[in-house]
């Protein structure tokens, strides 16, 4: 009996907490969906809430009947049990009831979907491509492109500082993407299977490896929306956010150009380095820069790697081996393995940088410095 | 056949003589009792359990508070892996195995399983699956880290060497299920007793009966999964490379194709054990128990075309995804039909509520709660939110540990008495109760809310939203796991034979063959086929 009870007390708090969130709407509920920013995750939220009613309804006529029988059927009231234990009738109207009220629930479910998997004349398309354990967006139709780096620092994560409100959920670049323009994203993935997860806008899809697959949202109201990989993606799965930033169209456009002319700046500064050495200092204090956000997860911010899994660096062959294996690896990965090329993820003087601390750092102290331009004769070479 | 019973007679006594269990540590290695292998399936079944639960709680510790702090993110990955894989094919899928061996041929008649030495093997194999698993975390790298479902590639390009170890252990899994399967399926077909007709089969007869069908159904399956997945590793082919041609959603297809019907493995074996229980205590017929067998039926066959709603974002056709949302949704009818029959099985019965009723009451409600959640997530749109958030661990935890796992303990309390001779300590059982109903649900229904909100499954560590409520899930989880060790003392103390001796009915309100033979049931028990009606 008290399980009812308790069972009564948790159904009538969670409608309770229901009805409140649907009502007040505003602040990120903490125990119910979000409704989101857009039509379809509205409706999604309302399916999910129809759903939810009817099970409760459903579940008080069944535990209605059960509790019944539990309190007034009990033996030590004196009851003599019947005999019945058959009756086609109720059995017939058992299995054909539930049967539409699904019919019911299965109408609004399939236009929903239907809605849902239409990506056709989208404004804009957005390439996302999952990496253990970044996401990378390109601007199909412009020439844009970026990774997003979870920026939570690692002190926050060891428990050495104060934990932020967007801890675990804020990176280095945001997505950007306009409202009011129905947006389509085209995911896939470097290496194992993720999952890019908006909760806000309803959208989540796998990206995986060597498959593209196609999702689209269409936001109402600028703002900041926050989500996570959602496909177990190996160690640092639960530390690859996803964060988009919603702008009105024209703030919107004139992003786009400002990322349009940043690119074609930092092509110039690339040159400019190439034409000149890079200190001893600079690279290292680059490179330590570099290597704590693209190789530590791997293989270990004192470079000693997880044995068995990634290798160490101190000492290996690699890095105190001939540079050219070393700039190698890091330029082009090593296939069969989660060592990514890291080509297109950093420029020229990040490898150079990255590739001078891996020699000189924990006590090895090569006197190696590795320049850009180095860097730039490797790739233009080895592309003969 | 006057012929037959007559020298199975003058038989009986000598063979009670000759064949009486041996001494010490051969009469477990060498038996070929089926309630023998049945005591030794259960408790390996229980230490399983118990390893399982505790890297639960090394999961449950590690998510106590955001940041890391007693587990790093690598070996958190194996301890969910390991603990997923231990619970279904170490604890949950033995235990019923040896509630198939000691219930089956005392159920139907029958002296033994048909097939006693394929009975033994297939008990001593799988503690050296488990050896293996288990000593795979200790080798360099570390022990599987891709989950219980081995998604590739993570499993296979990017896991470690121990992946072969982690094969070479499911096989021999598999191997020990479709061995215990067979040997069901045989006992079950050819051993019952002269009267026992199909629809006059106990009804966890009848649902093992089905289930065993499903595993010789899908074993393969999984054992095929497994081995493309060590050839694309080590042996170069590209199943679930794309590189090579291969595709990695395939892999999801296989893996699920086995995946679900395995879930139902994992339940409808339990649906018999509540038409058998409810029945006792309510002192009435099972209600609809025609039904009950149809709906089970259906069920597993309804659970070989609904195997894709656990891959609704993997990009499917939209057509596809319809077809496995209706089929899912369907599902809910037959198992509608199970839960209105118990209730209607109480409606107007004589209820007490022995221990055995107490967990099945519980089941009936909690699993019911597992099903409603399980219907949400037939909705394909709602389940592009639901899909890999704390929300899918509350539906599947609801329907394995207050379903599966609270129907085991609600048969061991049912039959205990029966095997040991004596009653329990029923104070012990009640604590047992109440302590695990309790915690198990500030365990797992606040899982409902942070997974709504939206806190993915399989993270070492989360954003400081959901703290209030994980810190709840750990508490409720420690007690649920601390009220284990009041079960392990009390079917210590059982087994021990302490408590007052019970007769051969134990419950007033029982039917079946088993409760014809006196207590603790004799080493071996229809050697001479009962009559039935």
């Amino acid at each position: 009996m008290v399980k009812h009870y308790k069972f009564l007390a948790a159904l009538a708090l969670l409608l309770a907490n229901s009805v409140k969130a649907a009502s007040s709407g505003e602040s990120p509920s903490t125990y119910n969906l979000t409704k989101g920013v857009t039509d379809i995750s509205q409706q999604v939220y309302d399916l999910h809430m129809t759903i939810f009613y009817i099970c409760v309804v459903i579940g008080i006529v069944v535990f209605g009947v059960m509790l019944y029988a539990m309190v007034f059927h009990r033996k030590s009231r004196g009851v003599k049990a019947a005999n019945f234990h058959e009756s086609l009738k109720v059995e017939v109207a058992w299995t054909i009831i539930p049967f539409i009220i699904l019919i019911g629930m299965a109408i609004p479910a399939t236009s929903t979907l239907l809605d849902m998997e239409d990506a056709s004349e989208a404004d804009l398309t957005i390439v996302v491509t999952g990496s253990q354990w970044k996401w990378h967006y390109r601007y199909l139709e412009h020439d844009v492109e970026f990774y997003s780096l979870l920026s939570t620092p690692v002190e926050q994560i060891q428990n050495k500082w104060i934990k932020g409100d967007d801890y675990l959920l804020e990176v280095d670049k945001p997505l950007v993407i306009p409202t009011d323009r129905k947006v389509r994203f085209l995911m896939t993935s470097d290496d194992v299977i993720h999952s890019w997860w908006v909760p806000d806008f309803a959208v989540k899809k796998d990206a995986n490896p060597g498959f593209i697959n196609e999702a689209w949202t269409k936001v109402n109201e600028p703002g900041i929306y926050r989500g996570q990989c959602a496909e177990l993606c190996g160690k640092d799965h639960g530390f690859m956010p996803v964060v988009v930033t919603a702008l009105e169209p024209a703030k919107f456009d004139a992003w786009l150009q400002k990322e349009i002319e940043a690119k074609k700046a930092a092509a110039a500064e690339e040159a400019r380095l190439l034409a000149m050495n890079m200190s001893f200092d600079s690279l290292m204090k680059e490179g330590e820069k570099v290597y704590g956000a693209y190789c530590a997860a791997c293989h270990q911010a004192n470079g000693a790697g997880l044995p068995g899994v990634f290798p160490g660096l101190v000492g290996s062959a690699i890095t105190t081996g001939d540079v050219k294996e070393h700039i190698d690896i890091v330029v082009n990965g090593k296939k069969g393995t989660a060592m990514q090329a890291f080509a297109k993820q950093l420029t020229l003087a990040q490898i150079a940088a990255v590739v001078t601390y891996e020699r000189n750092a924990w006590g090895m102290n090569s006197g190696d410095s590795v320049q850009p331009k180095d860097i730039y004769q490797f790739i233009n070479n080895s592309g003969e | 056949m006057t012929t037959v019973t007559t020298a199975n007679e003058s038989a009986t006594p000598q063979e009670h003589e000759h064949h009486g269990p041996e001494k010490g540590i051969k009469r477990w290695l060498y038996t070929t009792n089926h309630k023998d292998i049945g005591s030794l399936y259960l408790w390996f079944a229980f230490i399983m359990f118990l390893t399982g639960g505790a890297m639960a709680m090394v999961i449950r510790a590690e998510l106590f508070q955001p940041g890391l702090q007693i587990v790093e993110p690598h070996f958190f990955n194996q301890m969910t892996t390991v603990h997923g894989l231990i619970m279904v094919f170490g604890a949950v899928m033995p235990a019923f195995t040896g509630l198939a061996n000691w219930m089956i041929p005392m159920m139907i008649g029958a002296p033994d399983m048909a097939l006693p030495r394929m009975n033994n093997l297939s008990f001593w194999i799988l503690p050296f699956a488990f050896a293996i698993l288990l000593a795979s975390l200790f080798v360099e790298g570390g022990g599987p880290a891709f989950g219980w479902t081995f998604y590739a590639p993570l499993s296979t390009t990017y896991s470690g060497d121990s992946t072969a170890l982690f094969v070479f252990s499911v096989h021999i899994m598999g191997i020990s299920s479709i061995m215990g399967a067979i040997n069901v399926i045989v006992t079950i077909w050819n051993m019952r007793a002269p009267g026992m007709t199909w629809m006059k089969m106990p009804l966890f007869v009848w649902t093992w009966f089905i289930t065993a069908f499903l595993l010789i159904a899908v074993m393969p399956v999984l054992a095929g999964a497994v081995t493309m997945v060590l050839t694309d590793k080590f042996f170069g082919t590209s199943f679930f490379d794309a590189a090579g041609g291969g595709d990695p959603v395939m892999f999801q297809h296989i893996f699920w194709f086995f995946g679900h019907p395995e879930v139902y493995i994992m339940i409808l074996p339990a649906f018999g054990i509540i038409s058998t229980i409810v029945p006792t205590f309510s002192r009435k017929k099972l209600f609809g128990y025609a039904s009950m067998v149809y709906a089970t039926a259906s069920i597993a066959l309804l659970s070989f075309v609904v195997w894709a709603h656990h891959m609704f974002t993997t990009g499917m056709p939209v057509y596809a995804e319809l077809f496995f949302m209706y089929c899912t949704m369907l599902i809910s009818v037959p198992t509608g039909v199970k839960v209105f029959n118990w209730v209607a099985t109480m409606w107007k019965g004589a209820i007490s509520y022995e221990v055995p009723m107490m967990f099945s009451v519980a089941f009936i409600i909690l699993f019911t709660f597992g099903g409603f959640s399980g219907l949400m997530l037939a909705i394909t749109p709602v389940d592009f939110q639901y899909h890999d958030t704390y929300f899918v661990v509350a539906h599947f935890h609801y329907v394995l540990v207050t379903g599966a796992i609270f129907s085991l303990i609600a048969a061991t309390y049912y039959w205990l008495p029966k095997w040991t001779g004596v009653m329990y300590d029923i104070g012990l059982a009640k604590a047992h109760f109440w302590c695990s109903l309790i915690s198990v649900n500030v365990l797992f229904f606040p899982m409902h809310f942070v997974g709504l909100a939206g806190m993915p499954r399989r993270i070492p560590d989360y954003s400081v939203q959901f703290a209030d409520w994980n810190q709840i899930i750990s508490l409720g989880g420690f007690a649920f796991g601390l009220s284990q060790f009041i079960f392990l003392a009390l079917l210590i103390k059982a087994c021990r034979k302490q408590g007052e001796p019970v007769d051969a009915k134990v419950w007033d309100g029982a039917e079946g063959l088993e409760w014809e033979v006196e207590s603790p049931a004799p080493y071996h028990t229809f050697t001479k086929p009962p009559k039935i009606d």
